[in-house]
């Protein structure tokens, strides 16, 4: 992984003093909250309902056992013993104290890590796909660009104060893991004519009130031009994003504005003025990024082993964890372990100090010292021998992280919702809660398949519903919790936007009409290799409709009135 | 949650009369904001609208005098149909200090070729004074008390090193690698002429 040299270990410590400085006039009375507020927020410290909370960025979502371990000690010495990933792969700390954020930011440098554009409308911590330098159908590994763009856009003097936040997601692989068409920008590493890489990039996906899919701007972009190219890109929407309303202020609002094709050509009239030279990066910077992501030198381990045979034909938790939770690696003997932090009843993403040295431990002893983050609010195990894959999962029992569930239904996706965010209109967690225990049979959940579950508290859309298989909003309906159900959206390179089933449900309701469209997608398929998803588009809501509000009133005017609520 | 309790009251900002900065030290302010149906003064260093300028550029440059312009947020000035080498002054509205479309167009007239004074006027605010002078501003009109006065003692919040080229960054080759380098001990990367 990218390690900090003096001059990023500079950086970070001095951007830290200056934040000591600006609490300790904070807490002198010397700064108003009015202007400490964006001070604070492009630290990453937030005011939510009940505390201060703190947004560590997870750059592109890679972590060490030493930075994983410091985040436990962070969650045990200054919030209550625990942390939450997030779908843009960081963590957050709910319960921070002001007087402690200097601290804390103090702790995360020493592993190379900070809190710096988690908030504010500057560009976000990039995040890419989580399988990244060891997936097999990759072309090219995303974390060297992902590393760049980190650097380029950090405290970047042109694009601080944007219309609104910019999120970038990158992959290098042929399929999306990293839900590429849902950012502002999407980079999809693809090869040219000669071979040579570049990237395909997608402009003005996006979720909240008003979702879109990305669309294409540039079918190829020189790896070596793409700095230039985005700047191009950013500059184009930093003088024309619309700054009087904050709901219509994120690029994809400008891109559906102009049209794509009016888009592209004054990002290309702006790229043709830029002084490319000054911006892109030399081939020599690259060399040097690119040195940290070498891939590593593997032992060769063999592809069976009988232990692992042997305990799979007996031990059936084990060989279905095997089955749901552990994928192919690229090199032979080796597989990459997802680890679920959705076990049902418990809230999803959520890790204990505990749990989070556990895994430093399974890392640094069989992991090659390497740990992802995923978007979908789990951690990954890039690389461990196969040979290895009893001792991880014994490891991962002793934590209660053996959860067998990646991309099933129980592995929901869920933002904070009312239990924490002021911005919320209902709870999410406990949704996510009881929709998991209904499902929380371990066979069951696997006769299912393949299935993306997304709720979010409200229409900011933080809990990715648009893009859920099956996805739940939050919503208030006369001073009461509701929650819209929506079906056939899909964050995956046939990305979509799901569709309104109908009216809304009361939260007691939820968990049970979650069953019904799961009884109904069961009798409806073809046989268990038509994924949920697949139905859904060879079938559409109707039958899903008639299943949830019965043949009459699936029918009746009063479902389409209330579709919007 | 609630704020925890600052010691005092909070206070409103205080604004004073609007000196200019030039990025290193205070300067006396030769130009003269001059409305459209102002007569231009026969010694010059007006500064006009974009739209006077416009339309009575001609007229303008034949009084041989320098001239400046002000642009507000949200105009677009076009480097080679608006003659920028012909102005001595471009003066930038931040309309708020969260309205960051001048550090594009500043940037814009520096990559243009653009030597002359790019002003910084409005909501001009001690933790943007950074961000602006990488962006290629060089003189600041400021009316804030607090960024005043930090001015004054020279306390300007910058992170020395930055990871872009920039209006005011070193030359490559200067001990970092070419991509990053590091604000020079005077504010603006400037010495004083």
């Amino acid at each position: 992984m990218y390690r900090y040299d003096e001059f990023d270990h500079g950086f970070v410590a001095e951007r830290s003093r200056q934040f000591r400085d600006q609490v300790e006039r904070r807490l002198a009375g010397a700064l108003t909250e009015e202007q400490f507020k964006p001070l604070r927020l492009q630290n990453g410290l937030y005011l939510q309902l009940h505390a201060y909370m703190l947004r560590v960025a997870i750059p592109y979502g890679v972590l060490s056992a030493r930075q994983l371990r410091k985040l436990a000690f962070i969650a045990r010495k200054w919030d209550r013993n625990f942390g939450h990933f997030t779908t843009r792969q960081n963590i957050q700390f709910n319960w921070i104290k002001l007087e402690d954020a200097p601290d804390i930011l103090n702790a995360l440098a020493e592993v190379e890590m900070h809190a710096i554009q988690t908030s504010g409308n500057c560009i976000r911590n990039v995040t890419a796909d989580p399988y990244a330098g060891v997936a097999i159908d990759e072309i090219e590994d995303p974390r060297i660009w992902a590393e760049v763009l980190r650097q380029w856009s950090t405290i970047h003097p042109e694009f601080t104060f944007l219309p609104r936040k910019f999120k970038f997601a990158v992959t290098g692989a042929a399929e999306d893991r990293a839900a590429i068409l849902f950012h502002d920008v999407g980079l999809k590493i693809v090869k040219g004519v000669n071979g040579a890489t570049g990237f395909r990039v997608y402009a003005g996906g996006g979720q909240g009130r008003t979702p879109y899919v990305a669309q294409e701007l540039a079918p190829f972009v020189p790896t070596a031009r793409i700095l230039s190219y985005l700047e191009a890109l950013m500059r184009v929407y930093n003088l024309h994003g619309r700054r009087d309303n904050i709901y219509k202020a994120r690029i994809k609002i400008l891109v559906n504005a102009l049209g794509i094709d009016e888009f592209r050509t004054q990002v290309e009239a702006e790229w043709e003025r830029l002084d490319k030279s000054a911006i892109d990066l030399p081939a020599a910077e690259f060399e040097r990024i690119a040195a940290y992501f070498q891939p590593k030198h593997l032992p060769p381990h063999p592809h069976k082993d009988p232990h692992i045979e042997q305990r799979r034909s007996i031990d059936l938790s084990f060989a279905r964890w095997l089955r749901t939770n552990v994928l192919p690696h690229r090199a032979p003997g080796y597989a990459i372990v997802n680890i679920s932090f959705k076990e049902p009843g418990k809230v999803p993403g959520d890790a204990t100090a505990e749990q989070m040295e556990q895994v430093a431990t399974l890392a640094e002893r069989y992991g090659h010292d390497e740990i992802r983050v995923t978007y979908q609010q789990n951690l990954v195990l890039p690389t461990i021998a196969i040979a290895d894959l009893s001792r991880v999962y014994d490891g991962l029992v002793q934590a209660g992280l053996h959860t067998a569930n990646t991309e099933l239904i129980t592995d929901i996706i869920a933002c904070p919702g009312l239990d924490y965010c002021n911005l919320a209109n209902a709870r999410s967690i406990g949704i996510a809660q009881e929709i998991a225990k209904r499902f929380a049979e371990p066979e069951a959940a696997e006769a299912i398949g393949p299935l993306r579950l997304n709720i979010s508290g409200c229409i900011n859309a933080c809990g990715h519903h648009h893009a859920g298989n099956i996805g739940i909003l939050g919503v208030d309906k006369k001073g009461t919790e509701h929650y819209q159900i929506t079906l056939g959206g899909s964050p995956k390179d046939d990305a979509a936007i799901g569709d309104i089933v109908g009216p809304s449900f009361p939260a007691q309701d939820v968990p049970g009409a979650v069953e019904v469209i799961i009884a109904t997608y069961l009798k409806l398929r073809r046989d268990p290799s038509e994924t949920f998803v697949a139905l859904y588009r060879r079938l559409g809501k109707t039958p899903f409709r008639e299943a949830l509000y019965g043949l009459d009133r699936a029918t009746a005017a009063d479902l389409s009135e209330d579709a919007n609520v | 949650m609630s704020e925890p309790k600052p010691l005092l009251k909070a206070v409103k900002p205080l604004q004073v009369p609007t000196r200019l900065w030039r990025g290193y030290a205070f300067a006396t302010d030769l130009w003269r904001p001059t409305a459209n149906e102002e007569a231009i003064p026969s010694a010059g260093y007006a500064l006009i609208s974009l739209a006077r300028w416009r339309i009575e550029q001609a007229d303008v440059l034949a009084l041989g005098t320098p001239i400046g312009i002000f642009v507000g947020s949200g105009e677009t000035i076009e480097p080679v149909t608006d003659q920028i080498e012909q102005l001595s002054v471009i003066a930038l509205e931040f309309a708020k200090f969260s309205d960051g479309r001048a550090y594009s167009v500043a940037r814009r007239l520096r990559e243009a070729g653009y030597t002359g004074e790019i002003r910084a006027t409005g909501d001009v605010l001690i933790d943007q004074i950074p961000l602006m002078l990488r962006s290629g501003f060089d003189a600041f009109e400021v009316a804030h008390a607090a960024t005043v006065n930090a001015l004054e003692q020279g306390r300007i919040p910058a992170v020395s090193r930055v990871y872009q080229t920039g209006a005011d960054t070193g030359p490559a080759g200067d001990g970092f690698r070419h991509r990053r380098g590091t604000r020079s001990t005077s504010a603006a990367g400037k010495t004083e002429p």
